[in-house]
């Protein structure tokens, strides 16, 4: 640990609930590998492809008409930061998956401008994941991922992928665009797993 | 290879433009984190776009969230650096080749 | 000097604050003693970690405001609204407080007092930091390279330097001031407020002509519009160096 600066507290304040070397923090951080894609309603679409080459593809009204759950849920950034109790509403990505037919056991999922972060398909199963398109009892905005990101907050939140536009499905596991430059490729915050061999 | 600048995005200007909002901090935020890797600094070192193949200083890059330096001419990723307390990784795939100078024998 | 010098391997350093010094509404220098400090080269920069009781932990750049000297080094801290870093340098560190800093780092905003060139600074708010470092090394060496520097501020009471700034600029000192305001200026100004325009930079800097060295620092607004302004007059882009310090001039 660093000296410590007499008189400095920043925003982070240690809790014993959070996971190990996380802060709470009341903010929503906004932090992004790249610049904010603009994505317009007309044209936005999600695509979940198959291991097989299959695929179901929403436009806007098509995913809005689908059932959503309102949930309350922990983020938690690999940058150390945590916000408790945070609202979204949602498509559960069961009900996505409930759409097509495989037996994939891995997930690239891609966004609008680029960006991409893998998991296993259990980790999107089961009520672990959403598709969620409010945050706050508002729309989501495009610096926090809109129109719509994955939210699955067991994981670390570089794992909820902002600006979502599709999901691959596959055998075999790929990584994306943290997990292939030194982050951990599950990243589950309770064990600690920020970074390669943790 | 060009040493200046050159053109920007199509239809923007050499030092900004649209493309890469979000982004306000360039290359120069990151000679420290690299200073702890390289001994030369790296931030005025010339390197080319594997993209584009725009060649510019890496303190012109943008950076966004002091761990992914971008083209700025076409925002191709040409840089991530990520440190853990005792560990850091750097992906420079996205530069073809960095040109350094190296002052001369007297 | 540090630009020929192979370092051994950078890493953080305890700095003990020295001395604070108010420089302008929400504006303070802090002179920070660093044992084993290598020297610097006016425009480099320093990283600075603050550590929290409970292990909490986070770091800023932060430009040279100083002239090398000796172990002791300067920089300049304008306070964000809602800043996690800079209202806790601004308000409360005071001498002997201690700090990280991790430098001097930076090699492409840098102005060596061999260079023979004229040079135009432009500084936008707090941007100008780095460029009195400049300013400053340039008198300590003795060079009579030509300086010209257009600041540029939003009102009066947040101008950095000024008394230290109007000494400087005195006749035959090879380094003139412009000053220009962008939301309110000084009764009688012959220049009302605005933001700054090709008019301005023409007024204030060097004629493309004269190939002088630009550095131009401050908020990304300011440098993109400073940057493509002096393109746009027939300056080599080549010849200009940017630095950014985000959407308020600083990095909180």
């Amino acid at each position: 640990m660093g000296i410590i600066s007499r008189g400095f507290s920043g925003r982070g304040r240690s809790r014993p609930d959070l996971p190990p070397g996380q802060y709470l923090v009341t903010d929503f951080p906004v932090l992004s590998a790249g610049p904010t894609p603009r994505v317009s309603l007309d044209s936005w679409e999600l695509r979940i492809q198959t291991e097989r080459g299959a695929t179901r593809t929403w436009d806007w009204p098509e995913f809005r008409a689908l059932a959503s759950d309102e949930v309350t849920v922990d983020l938690h950034c690999v940058t150390k930061w945590s916000k408790l109790g945070t609202s979204w509403t949602g498509v559960p990505v069961d009900a996505l998956l409930g759409q097509l037919t495989t037996k994939a056991a891995f997930a690239l999922v891609e966004s609008y401008g680029g960006y991409t972060t893998n998991l296993p398909m259990a980790d999107l199963r089961d009520g672990k994941a959403w598709i969620a398109y409010r945050y706050d009892g508002k729309d989501l905005t495009p610096e926090h991922g809109g129109p719509a990101r994955l939210l699955v907050p067991h994981l670390y939140l570089w794992k909820s992928a902002k600006w979502v536009r599709g999901i691959r499905l596959s055998t075999e596991d790929e990584p994306g665009f943290w997990e292939s430059a030194g982050y951990h490729n599950y990243g589950d915050p309770w064990r600690e797993q920020r970074y390669w061999g943790d | 290879m060009s040493e200046s600048p050159g053109a920007g995005p199509a239809g923007g200007s050499t030092f900004g433009g649209s493309t890469l909002d979000g982004s306000t901090l360039d290359g120069n935020v990151l000679a420290g984190a690299l200073g702890e890797i390289f001994a030369a600094d790296i931030t005025s070192a010339l390197g080319q776009c594997a993209s584009c193949l725009r060649t510019g200083p890496l303190a012109e890059t943008r950076v966004y969230s002091g761990a992914v330096a971008r083209c700025p001419a076409c925002a191709a990723v040409v840089l991530r650096i990520v440190r853990a307390p005792d560990r850091a990784w750097l992906d420079l795939r996205g530069l073809r080749c960095i040109q350094f100078a190296i002052p001369a024998d007297q | 000097m540090a630009r020929a010098a192979v370092l051994g391997r950078l890493s953080w350093r305890v700095a003990t604050v020295a001395a604070v010094r108010d420089e302008a509404a929400g504006a303070r220098t802090i002179v920070l003693d660093v044992p084993g400090w290598p020297g610097h080269a006016a425009g480099q920069h320093v990283d600075l970690r603050l550590t929290a009781a409970d292990g909490y932990s986070t770091q800023r750049s932060y430009s040279i405001a100083s002239a090398p000297d000796g172990e002791r080094i300067e920089l300049t801290v304008v306070s964000i609204s809602g800043g996690e870093v800079s209202p806790y340098l601004t308000e409360v560190a005071e001498a002997g407080d201690q700090m990280e800093v991790r430098g001097p780092v930076g090699g492409w905003f840098v102005w060596q007092p061999d260079a023979p060139d004229p040079v135009f600074l432009l500084g936008g708010g707090s941007g100008l930091v780095p460029l009195m470092a400049m300013i400053r090394s340039r008198a300590a060496a003795g060079s009579r390279a030509e300086f010209r520097l257009l600041y540029s501020v939003r009102d009066p009471s947040l101008v950095l330097y000024r008394y230290e700034l109007r000494e400087r600029a005195a006749e035959s000192s090879g380094l003139s001031v412009t000053c220009a305001f962008t939301r309110s200026a000084p009764p009688g100004s012959a220049r009302p407020a605005g933001q700054i325009d090709a008019g301005l930079i023409a007024a204030a800097g060097w004629p493309p002509a004269r190939r002088p060295a630009i550095f131009a620092c401050g908020p990304t607004g300011f440098v993109e519009a400073a940057a493509n302004l002096l393109v746009d007059l027939g300056h080599d882009p080549g010849r200009i160096k940017t630095e950014r310090f985000g959407p308020s001039g600083g990095t909180l």
